[in-house]
């Protein structure tokens, strides 16, 4: 791997600039550090930035650009009369990368030499064979375009290898001396290194905004392209969900509301009882003994993958409510035709929600002063009167707030919903019935090798800007009410 | 007696309004005390028992995945199947396929059940539907990793298929395997009685944990021991991206940044990632990274950048309240004896709150180390991971697995033995998370200070 021996050649200089640039401060003060501006270190950690981080920065970007520019211009050998569309071509480009990465290893392993490598003929040699032997397996048969274009892979990668070896190094060096050359015992080394370090910190505060930034583009971009293809109108307020990958599907958003809308209400109702009342429990009645030992252990709940869940919902509560409400049932009905539903779904997604619920409900309530409690006990009233008339409506901002940001869980949450919920996307009022979610949807249209020009796969980029919005607005709206209706106290 | 006592109502005739004894409407509000209570404890009751259930379906679920049946088979490795050439060539040898093996193990089975006394009229090819589809690559392998075994009959220890393996653990009745066509009543003799003999038994099986993956129809063969690695190679990544980018964004935000619209932005902005769900992560993840930035699918260096944009919200949060936490006088000291802001933050502060940053760090991964959603969107189902990477550079970059969606994987896949291994999967998932907390705990009960 070049670059990364680029890199540890980079390290070391950086170390060697260090020495150099501590040794030339202390020698330009004779010696003694009182007649430096700042501390050695600093000297040396000037030169040692100045040659680390312009040479780090080109090999990133070279790195990042490199296979960019061999594909467009390795494309460009490939005819335009032997591929229909962009997605056609994508896939012809990957096997143009297979087969220069297996004439690399070919040449590696000395299966071929280098110069015959570079004067293959696709009509004379088999370059499949060529590449599965050197344990590159490639699909397609090798057309001399593509042995051309994976030629000129091969070639720029080369070229470019090269010249980004030359380049940072170059780079590192020039930097590290001007820096070098910049130290006298009068160089304001530390103000400098300071200003830089300064710098890292806000960049990497900007990585944040770039994370959101590049949601909101990458959601943005394909959803575009895909109202582009479907109408937004039929998105939107179509009643049937049937996508099919050769065409003609329905992409109607109506059904996986719903479910989404019917699982999450579910999780709700199971939640937020339990999660309330052992809140309350645990911060008005318990003592600290047993608060020491539930509140953990109701937390553990919440550190529990979603996975665990979902096969909790999909291999232990979908049987037993086969068993109760299925055929043959407990309770002789056929309300269930198979284990994944809604109401298995939403149970454990409740269960997972509890301890949300609860911490969330808990702190709020800790936060109501104890004096109010105190005045309502003194005029008589009993603990639950006061819970009920004093505490709660006091927190009950708060808890409003805990709620919808649980809701807001609830409409994010994935895997419970892929293993528990089921497949069938339906508008339906049975709560045994398996329905669909948004969240399912996203996966299983972005899975599998869907190129990305279909509306069927760009649907989910649609779906997923609807789920961002959603749970986004929710947050907010949260945080608005907790701000807007809370009591000050102090 | 005088007047005030004639004016006095006589004790008898009063109602009975003491406050030593409950009048109805106190006992109705007493009732309502203890019915509130007795929701709050049911409550309470019911989270646990939520719990305990969770818990006990999965180590009930998932211990029989850490025992495999076995069957001991001496096998005659014949010269003439094994090296039709004679020379001991490996090269050579690697020429006869596991179909060539076939017939020799089903003999040498057939033979091993007539030496313990059965006789049965099923052909060996139909007697061996007890061993595993493995057995006959497993026994190619051992030939052709040491060709001086050829000629002599060796002692192999074969997996049993699925099956057997069910049937032994009590997953599978006898009933549900008569309606089953590939193995029958005889078979269930045939095992019942080898094992008594011992040619049969059940061992603990490391193969579960350290091996790989195995394809659809071979469940017995299965283990977690790669995505494992994937798992490792991803949680490298997201720890050295998401440690110093965390803290980094932490020490701008709580130490220098001032109080304006941009520092806001990013506050709001880093709350509201926090709650993004995780799925739109994944999405990010396949169009940045592999749609836009052209990187290998399933490979676990993009989930570990994905995952590490998700856990950063998380990190920044912690970092900015252990950062908080130390006290202001601190700062005011370094200042004071004539440390730059730079310095007094980077010797003083950040080492103080580095028990509260390493526990939130630990935190963040584990949340990571737990998380599918995103890693779906990436490719890291419905890959099988067969192979260990070989080197550094193949664990980031080559296609692999991680532990929650290999968990996910078998989940999905229609053959129920392969349910065990989820469970089973999961135990050590949790196994992982539970160290991992404990040793956040452990930090924190050390080494936070109080001030």
């Amino acid at each position: 791997m070049p670059a990364l021996w680029l890199l540890v050649i980079v390290l070391i200089l950086a170390a060697a600039g260090f020495v150099a640039g501590r040794s030339r401060a202390m020698a330009d003060a004779q010696g003694d550090v009182r007649n430096l501006h700042s501390l050695p270190v600093y000297y040396g950690n000037h030169v040692m930035l100045a040659v680390l981080l312009p040479a780090v920065l080109i090999l990133g970007i070279w790195l990042l650009l490199q296979p960019l520019a061999a594909t467009q211009v390795a494309s460009s050998h490939i005819s335009p009369d032997s591929y229909a569309d962009t997605g056609a071509l994508s896939l012809i480009m990957s096997d143009v990368q297979r087969v220069a990465e297996g004439l690399n290893r070919a040449v590696a392993q000395g299966l071929i030499s280098a110069s015959d490598a570079n004067a293959l003929d696709a009509t004379t040699t088999d370059v499949r064979a060529l590449s599965v032997s050197a344990g590159v397996p490639v699909a397609a048969q090798v057309t001399p375009d593509m042995l051309a274009a994976a030629e000129a892979v091969r070639h720029v990668s080369a070229i470019g290898s090269w010249l980004m070896s030359g380049v940072v190094l170059a780079v590192a060096l020039v930097a590290g001396f001007v820096a070098w050359s910049q130290i006298t015992k009068d160089f304001r080394a530390r103000n400098t290194v300071e200003r830089v370090v300064k710098g890292l910190l806000i960049l990497a505060a900007m990585i944040a905004i770039l994370t959101t930034v590049g949601i909101v583009l990458s959601l943005l971009g394909n959803t575009i392209r895909f109202f582009g293809l479907y109408p937004a109108m039929d998105f939107f307020f179509g009643t049937t969900w049937a996508p099919s990958f050769g065409g003609g599907s329905e992409l109607g958003i109506l059904p996986l509301f719903w479910g989404t809308f019917y699982i999450s209400i579910v999780a709700l109702i199971v939640a937020v009882p339990v999660g309330l009342f052992a809140a309350i429990y645990l911060s008005e009645y318990a003592g600290p003994k047993v608060r020491a030992f539930a509140k953990p252990l109701l937390e553990v709940l919440a550190g529990i993958p979603t996975i665990v869940y979902g096969l909790f919902a999909l291999l232990t509560v979908g049987p037993l409510l086969m068993k109760l409400f299925g055929q043959d049932g407990t309770f002789g009905v056929t309300w269930m035709q198979g284990g994944t539903s809604v109401m298995t779904a939403g149970l454990v997604m409740g269960v997972m929600l509890i301890p949300f619920v609860s911490s969330l409900s808990d702190d709020i309530i800790n936060a109501v002063p104890q004096s109010m409690r105190d005045g309502s006990l003194g005029l008589g009233a009993t603990k639950s009167e006061t819970v009920r008339q004093v505490v709660l409506p006091a927190a009950l901002p708060g808890i409003v707030g805990a709620i919808l940001l649980a809701a807001s869980r609830a409409i994010g949450e994935t895997m419970i919903v892929v293993l528990g919920a089921g497949a069938a996307a339906r508008l339906s009022m049975n709560p045994l019935d398996a329905m669909t979610t948004v969240t399912t949807r996203i996966v299983s249209q972005l899975t599998g090798d869907a190129d990305f020009a279909s509306p069927e796969a760009l649907v989910a980029f649609a779906l997923g800007m609807t789920l961002f919005v959603m749970t986004l607005g929710l947050n907010i709206f949260a945080l608005y009410i907790v701000r807007k209706y809370r009591e000050q106290y102090d | 007696m005088s007047l005030a006592d004639a004016n006095t109502p006589a004790p008898s005739a009063a109602p009975k309004s003491s406050i030593l004894t409950t009048d109805a409407r106190t006992k109705k509000r007493n009732r309502a005390e203890a019915r509130f209570k007795a929701y709050g404890i049911g409550a309470i009751v019911l989270g646990l028992a939520f719990l305990a259930a969770l818990l006990v379906s999965i180590i009930g679920n998932g211990i029989p995945a850490y025992t495999q049946t076995f069957v001991t088979v001496p096998v005659y490795l014949d010269p003439a199947v094994v090296d039709k050439q004679g020379n001991r060539d490996p090269a050579e040898m690697a020429k006869t396929t596991t179909f060539g093996y076939a017939p020799l193990i089903q003999n040498a089975f057939a033979t091993e059940v007539s030496q313990n006394g059965i006789t049965t009229d099923m052909a060996p090819k139909k007697l061996a539907d007890i061993l595993s589809a493995s057995a006959t690559g497993q026994v190619r392998q051992t030939v052709l990793d040491d060709p001086e075994l050829v000629g002599q009959t060796v002692e192999f220890r074969l997996l049993a298929s699925s099956r057997v393996d069910g049937y032994l653990k009590g997953r599978v009745t006898r009933e549900a395997l008569a309606r089953d066509k590939n193995l029958d009543a005889a078979h269930l003799d045939i095992i019942d009685t080898l094992r008594t003999a011992g040619v049969v038994n059940r061992t603990w099986n490391w193969d579960f944990i350290f091996g790989a993956d195995a394809s659809e129809s071979r469940p017995e063969q299965a283990g977690i021991g790669v995505s494992m690695v994937g798992s490792l190679f991803m949680m490298l990544v997201v720890l050295v991206l998401s440690l110093p980018i965390g803290v980094a964004t932490s020490i701008y935000l709580e130490e220098f940044a001032p109080k304006n619209r941009w520092t806001d932005i990013i506050e709001v902005n880093i709350s509201n990632l926090a709650a993004v769900p995780s799925i739109v992560f994944g999405i990010l993840g396949l169009a940045v990274f592999i749609q836009f930035g052209h990187l290998p699918k399933s490979a676990p260096l993009v989930g570990g950048l994905v995952l590490t944009l998700m856990t950063l919200p998380t990190i920044i949060i912690s970092t900015r309240a252990a950062l908080s936490a130390v006290p202001p006088s601190i700062r005011d000291a370094a200042l004071g004896i004539g440390a730059s802001k730079m310095q007094s933050v980077f010797h003083h502060v950040l080492p103080l709150a580095m028990p509260g940053i390493l526990t939130g760090t630990i935190i963040g991964l584990a949340q990571a180390l737990g998380e599918t959603a995103p890693l779906l969107l990436i490719g890291m189902v419905g890959y099988i991971a067969s192979n260990m990477p070989d080197g550094i550079a193949a664990g980031f970059m080559a296609p692999n697995s991680a532990m929650p969606a290999q968990i996910y994987e078998w989940a999905k896949r229609a053959d129920p033995a392969y349910y065990e291994r989820a469970w089973g999967g999961i135990i050590i998932l949790l196994l992982f998370l539970m160290t991992m907390n404990i040793i956040a705990v452990i930090l924190r009960r050390r080494f936070e200070r109080r001030w």
